[in-house]
């Protein structure tokens, strides 16, 4: 089980790094008025065919093809279905592959999101190769970072050198 | 984001991204597959990227990668030195990657009771 959102989100995002995604967006957003908190994720990799994207959604079926990505889809789908929300997946082969999945604020059996913050530090400066769009808008805090930018303005100095994850540690520190 | 403190860090940081474009002195590798999220590996992983950045450690890189095979270990951490076999540590915490840092990174003795 996963403890919160924010781990289920790491999960999510590290299959579309071993994906071979080149950018990769991650959206959590909380609607106000309807207190639903949607999760999408979004990856440039290589995608799944019909056939394999149903597979992945079964926890039945995956664990016993030692097929590359683990048992957290079902998870994060378990998890937004019995919170009374929704889950939904779509990819198609050499296309990518989108993942949203939404839950109700209001349901006693939501886990908390957990340290978002740390699940962005650590997808950014441990795939310097990635690019990540992370975007975050959530009972007044709002964020977004896109690290195809930050690139840019480093010019050459690589996003996980030392100076850089101080620097991004306060960043995610003050607005998140 | 602050523009003037980027062109700051890209300052300082550029005299040695040359040094790190040669391989880096140290690799720590943290297996990052669901049951290592689990059980913790994002906060391993954490401690390590951070005390990376707070020790100025520009020689050593944190990466991550998926299941390593022994779920009931997890949070499992590689670490590999050059010239040196690559030493395996299990069920690894954030106090425990801290003495990592200090004792085998920093002072090159591979913490044993963490090892497997």
């Amino acid at each position: 089980m996963m403890e919160d959102i924010s781990s289920h989100i790491m999960d999510i995002a590290m299959n579309s790094v071993s994906a071979g995604a080149q950018r990769i967006r991650v959206a959590v957003e909380k609607d106000p008025r309807t207190a639903m908190l949607s999760l999408t994720i979004t990856d440039d990799g290589v995608g799944m065919d019909q056939e394999t994207l149903q597979k992945v959604q079964d926890p039945f079926f995956s664990t016993k093809t030692g097929r590359k990505v683990g048992l957290g889809i079902p998870l994060l789908k378990g998890t937004a279905e019995t919170t009374g929300g929704s889950f939904e997946m779509t990819s198609a082969k050499g296309a990518g592959t989108t993942i949203r999945a939404t839950f109700d604020c209001r349901h006693p059996d939501l886990p908390p999101l957990g340290k978002i913050r740390d699940t962005f530090l650590v997808l950014v400066v441990s795939h310097p190769e990635v690019d990540f769009d992370l975007r975050y808008s959530v009972d007044g805090r709002s964020f977004e970072l896109d690290t195809e930018e930050l690139k840019r303005e480093l010019d050459g100095v690589p996003v996980n050198h030392p100076e850089v994850i101080s620097f991004l540690g306060k960043y995610l520190d003050e607005h998140l | 984001m602050n523009l003037e403190e980027l062109k700051k860090i890209r300052e300082k940081a550029q005299k040695d991204v040359e040094l790190r474009q040669k391989q880096a002195r140290v690799r720590i590798v943290v297996g990052m597959g669901t049951s290592g999220i689990a059980a913790g590996a994002r906060d391993v992983l954490k401690t390590f990227v951070e005390e990376v950045g707070k020790r100025n450690l520009s020689d050593v890189v944190v990466t991550q990668t998926g299941e390593k095979g022994l779920a009931s270990q997890e949070p499992m951490v590689e670490v590999f030195e050059e010239d040196k076999p690559v030493v395996v540590y299990g069920n690894m915490d954030s106090e425990k990657a801290k003495r990592v840092v200090v004792e085998h990174v920093v002072n090159g003795h591979p913490v044993s009771e963490f090892a497997i």
